[in-house]
């Protein structure tokens, strides 16, 4: 089990157990969580499971993938350094704990 | 089940979005959604890409079974309506128990059409979960597959059989491959593909029969393989919304609202045949993308009231090995093409670009959906401007 701690724009936070090798997308969709969509499933072609990794946390997760780049142009909310799609972020142990900032809309 | 509510027969990604949404929308009442396939809803697109080479099923599931309750959604799976009774505002299931409701969402999807070839029983679907697990199968040992159409389900499946090692021939009876979605310059460009993967490809050319080491085409050229895939289009599953006497016009009609010939009766994703907002023709998209836009229009106007005209710009992807082929907006069969550059195409009508067709250029397309989502026309030259990042002088 990997723990996720997603904070919401109002502050208020969802903690997931979530499954090694899941991703940060799939792992918040099947807990319900509000604010991820990820209409295309992970494949990289709708920008709705866009997240902000927190600071502490971005040597982690590793940089953008090929492409995460161009298709965060069509993210709904603000794009920082930050910004992630969730669904290119696949849960290690070293995940364990990770805090993700949720963006205000998806689509 | 005393309060009736809002019914969705149909479980696929569109369905379950409705429900999702429904009760996002703070919808209060009953949510019942009924599904003719065993198991939870999971995502199809996959089954024809990722599901072949990896196998991973539990990754397909949409919501886990918990969510269902949670959300206080009644899900009835192995469910097949048997009929709508509109009078009554009641849907009837197998052995004859009565569902009301309030309002009734179809979302009943498609199935593959069979053409009328000879010995067609002999060839293996791809449509469910379950179709792609015999696929799969079949696939575990080297052998010649050959696949009847040339559209996304077959090229991707074609490729993918590729990279598991296997030999292909595509059988497609147009003379250019996915010739109802693609321009004719992006048909050729994943012709040059697919025959540089190794793909053998036999255009305009209809299977004739299907027997057990092949299959026969009109100019009696066989083409040996062991295992046979149909492949060659869908039609939509209307027999419940014909036999309740909504309207039919390739697909349930509907409105502007996602609304059918029966107010209280919605339909929505690929059995659904509505107004494209941009030309205002009656169009029947297959894509996860207006099942999913549709459910969440149907969803706020059941909870809330909302009263806007579906406006989404339509979207579309096919995965065939390392190539991403995108297409933003949505052409019609009048459509010229303009290459813009390698691999980027325009489709242009009377009132400027109608669609952008990229490849491995997810930028370019993601500019593309949002000049075509500002709604007036868009010319050439500013899609041009806009998906090679220069600067329009004015």
């Amino acid at each position: 089990m990997v723990q996720l701690i997603f904070v919401h724009p109002d502050g208020s936070q969802t903690e997931v157990d979530a499954l090694e090798g899941q991703s940060v997308m799939k792992a918040a969709v099947a807990n319900d969580v509000d604010g991820i969509v990820g209409e295309c499933g992970g494949a990289m072609m709708c920008a709705t499971c866009h997240c902000y990794i927190d600071e502490a946390w971005a040597d982690r997760t590793g940089p953008r993938e090929d492409g995460e780049e161009d298709m965060l142009e069509g993210a709904a909310s603000e794009v920082t350094e930050h910004s992630r799609l969730s669904c290119q972020i696949k849960l290690t142990p070293e995940l364990d704990g990770l805090v993700i900032h949720l963006p205000e809309e998806q689509l | 089940m005393s309060q009736p509510g809002v019914i969705i027969v149909g479980a696929g990604q569109g369905g379950l979005q409705a429900a999702i949404s429904l009760r996002q929308e703070g919808y209060a009442g009953s949510v019942t959604l009924i599904g003719a396939e065993p198991g939870l809803p999971y995502q199809r697109p996959p089954l024809s890409k990722a599901y072949l080479t990896e196998g991973n099923a539990d990754a397909l599931v949409l919501r886990p079974e918990s969510f269902f309750s949670t959300k206080d959604i009644t899900y009835l799976p192995g469910t097949r309506v048997e009929a709508i009774n509109r009078a009554a505002r009641q849907v009837v299931l197998p052995g004859g128990a009565r569902l009301d409701y309030d309002q009734l969402i179809l979302a009943t999807g498609t199935r593959n059409l069979r053409p009328s070839i000879q010995g067609l029983g002999r060839a293996l679907d791809l449509r469910t979960l379950a179709d792609a697990r015999r696929l799969r199968e079949v696939l575990a040992s080297p052998r010649r597959v050959a696949v009847i159409g040339g559209g996304f389900i077959g090229l991707e499946f074609a490729a993918a059989a590729r990279k598991l090692g296997h030999e292909v021939a595509v059988i497609e009876a147009e003379d250019r491959l996915m010739s109802r979605v693609v321009s004719p310059l992006m048909s050729d460009h994943f012709k040059a593909l697919h025959e540089g993967w190794g793909t053998e490809l036999h255009l305009g050319q209809p299977a004739a029969a299907v027997d057990a080491i092949g299959v026969t085409l009109p100019d009696g050229h066989h083409v040996s393989a062991a295992t046979v895939l149909l492949a060659a289009g869908v039609c939509p599953n209307t027999e419940l919304a014909e036999d309740a006497g909504l309207a039919i016009e390739n697909g349930i009609r509907t409105d502007d609202r996602l609304r059918s010939s029966d107010p209280s009766i919605y339909a929505l994703g690929d059995c659904a045949s509505f107004p494209d907002p941009r030309s205002g023709r009656q169009v029947r998209l297959e894509s996860v993308q207006a099942a999913t836009d549709h459910a969440r229009l149907i969803a706020a106007q059941i909870a809330k009231g909302a009263d806007a005209a579906y406006a989404a710009v339509p979207w579309f992807w096919s995965d065939q090995a390392d190539r991403k082929l995108q297409i933003a907006g949505l052409a019609g069969p009048e459509a010229t093409e303009t290459m813009i550059e390698d691999g980027i195409v325009a489709r242009l009508d009377a009132a400027g670009v109608a669609a952008l067709e990229t490849v491995n250029n997810a930028g370019a397309h993601m500019r593309a959906r949002r000049l075509l989502a500002g709604g007036g026309p868009v010319t050439l030259e500013t899609m041009r401007a806009a998906v090679l990042k220069t600067a329009v002088c004015i």
